[in-house]
């Protein structure tokens, strides 16, 4: 096993035992945040990371992928339904980002992030008001499947390492590649032979796809949602940028890192403070981007190729 | 046998201004045809009709034989047609291998297989002590060769290259023209955009000289330093 993945499977095998390490249900339901945060971070980083694409309103994906689980219980599937409902959220929200990302993604630059907010503002209309399909304002409650967190917790740790797992695979294959070769130049990469609206949609359909399945677990994990949490520009969409940005963009590592700093913070500003807490994650979050651009596993990269240089490492000058 | 590339009166128009006005020329397999005229002559927007980056008004552009005119960059270049950019467009934040990666995968879906090919290009555009570093920290005459790397790892049979000599110190000059003349020596075809006149009357077998996006002189580098034509739009009249 090489140097890198035994660094990578050590994290997974400390996760795997910590439910072993402690049983508290506080911090268990804290870990399962940050894990579903993790999986949040990792899809918007495949998309606006490595392709470029920034979108406003992955929560449009998130809300669908969490409706669609909750109507199939609504719709009177039993409890099963709602756990295989979580791929059937993913293809939900891959076949909405399909349809926008078809239209939308023929145009550059600011086009396809706004189109993707508004999307996800029509969405959250839509699910408020029609209310034979998603019960409105009322929302869609569960009966949770497990009474205990230990089940929800490796659910999601699986969720998260599969994210992983894919993301990372996809970006050592050709689409990886040709992903990144779009967001540096479009013009540039559609010369050297690619497609770069069959590329973009393809990584839009797997960024919503993961977006999708978490939402999905979302419902399933706390029970309740209504148009208003799952389709929350702010609370969803906002969230995943920030929290990329925060860990670092276009890094392997940077989602993971920021989703557990986001929860951790955002967790102890809201005890210790308890009000206006949102105004001191603003301040972190600008001082974040004023001192460390590339995120925090960014600047340590940065650091770290910096220390290469300085000590005769490749010629590049 | 079909020329490789044949245009057949082909223009193209930006609001008022026609770019290039009823463009008829062909390039034969193998060799070297030369495209000059002034600045503001039209060289580029031809280059960017033939690789696919707008459509031609009217006219249409054959490449083997085969229809191009109004296909994607990404189709054209799959086809066998690659270019370079006279504006370098590294990807900035890729290293070398990975920009030339990106390129050699219009070949194969393989990673091994496109970084064996990248580094074939490297090697053969002699850039190897570059490979590794990121394309933004190059020097403008690595970033032009960068240009060419990329292009060939896409395994053209035609090759547009547009000013990939400016801007280059001497010694780069000859560099340039010694591997120009590598890759044709393997089998490429090129059309070759250059202000430097002693680089185009050196490496091309024919020369085309367009003005106002018209073909004002087509023929040997000789004939074409003769023209009186040529002479008249790059020094004006009274040198004719």
């Amino acid at each position: 096993m090489s140097k890198k993945r035994l660094l990578a499977a050590l994290p997974l095998a400390a996760l795997l035992f910590l439910p072993a390490a402690t049983q508290n249900p506080y911090l268990l339901h804290m870990a399962i945040l940050s894990l579903l945060w993790v999986v949040l971070g990792q899809s918007w980083n495949l998309l606006g990371g490595y392709t470029g694409q920034i979108s406003f309103g992955h929560a449009a994906f998130f809300g669908v992928g969490a409706y669609t689980t909750g109507i199939l219980i609504k719709s009177g599937f039993s409890a099963p339904a709602a756990w295989w409902g979580l791929p059937l959220g993913g293809l939900t929200a891959a076949a909405v980002a399909a349809l926008i990302g078809w239209i939308c993604l023929r145009l550059r630059g600011s086009y396809f992030s706004l189109s993707v907010l508004a999307l996800s503002e029509v969405l959250r209309l839509v699910a408020v008001n029609w209310k034979q399909l998603t019960n409105g304002a009322e929302g869609i409650l569960l009966i949770p499947a497990f009474t205990g967190k230990i089940w929800y917790y490796y659910i999601v740790l699986a969720l998260a390492a599969l994210t992983f797992v894919v993301i990372g695979w996809v970006m050592g294959s050709k689409l990886g590649y040709y992903f990144l070769a779009i967001r540096e130049d479009q013009d540039c990469a559609e010369s050297l032979g690619i497609d770069t609206t069959k590329y973009k949609l393809l990584s839009v359909l797997l960024s919503a796809f993961f977006t999708g399945v978490a939402g999905g677990f979302y419902l399933n994990y706390i029970g309740f949602i209504d148009p208003g949490i799952v389709f929350s520009v702010e609370d969803i969409s906002i969230m995943m940028i920030l929290v990329t940005m925060l860990g670092g963009a276009a890094t392997r590592w940077g989602p993971a890192v920021g989703a557990v700093i986001f929860i951790l913070v955002s967790e102890l500003l809201r005890v210790w403070v308890q009000r206006g807490h949102l105004i001191f994650f603003g301040v972190l979050m600008i001082g974040i981007i004023i001192f460390f651009p590339n995120g925090i596993v960014g600047a340590v990269q940065d650091a770290r190729a910096r220390r290469r240089r300085s000590h005769g490492g490749p010629a590049t000058a | 046998m079909s020329p490789l590339l044949e245009l057949d009166d082909v223009s193209k128009r930006f609001g008022g201004l026609m770019a290039v006005r009823h463009m008829s020329f062909h390039v034969e397999k193998g060799e070297i045809l030369g495209l000059i005229g002034p600045n503001g002559a039209g060289k580029t927007t031809l280059f960017n009709l033939i690789n696919g980056y707008f459509p031609p008004a009217s006219g249409k552009i054959l490449f083997r034989g085969a229809r191009i005119d109004g296909r994607k960059p990404h189709k054209v270049c799959r086809m066998g047609l690659a270019r370079t950019f006279q504006v370098v467009r590294p990807l900035a934040r890729l290293s070398v291998l990975e920009n030339v990666m990106v390129a050699a995968f219009a070949r194969t879906n393989r990673p091994e297989e496109a970084r064996r090919e990248a580094r074939e290009a490297i090697a053969f555009t002699e850039m190897e002590s570059w490979r590794d570093a990121p394309a933004r920290s190059l020097p403008l005459g690595m970033r032009k060769r960068l240009e060419m790397a990329r292009a060939l790892a896409t395994k053209p049979e035609l090759l547009l290259l547009d000013e990939n000599f400016a801007g280059l110190n001497p010694a780069e000059v000859e560099k340039t023209i010694e591997i120009v003349r590598k890759i044709h020596a393997s089998g490429v075809t090129i059309l070759i955009i250059e202000h430097n006149m002693r680089v185009i009357m050196s490496i091309s077998g024919r020369i085309l000289c367009i003005n106002y996006g018209e073909k004002i002189a087509e023929g040997t580098p000789p004939e074409i330093a003769r023209d009186p034509q040529v002479v008249e739009a790059y020094l004006g009249s009274a040198h004719a």
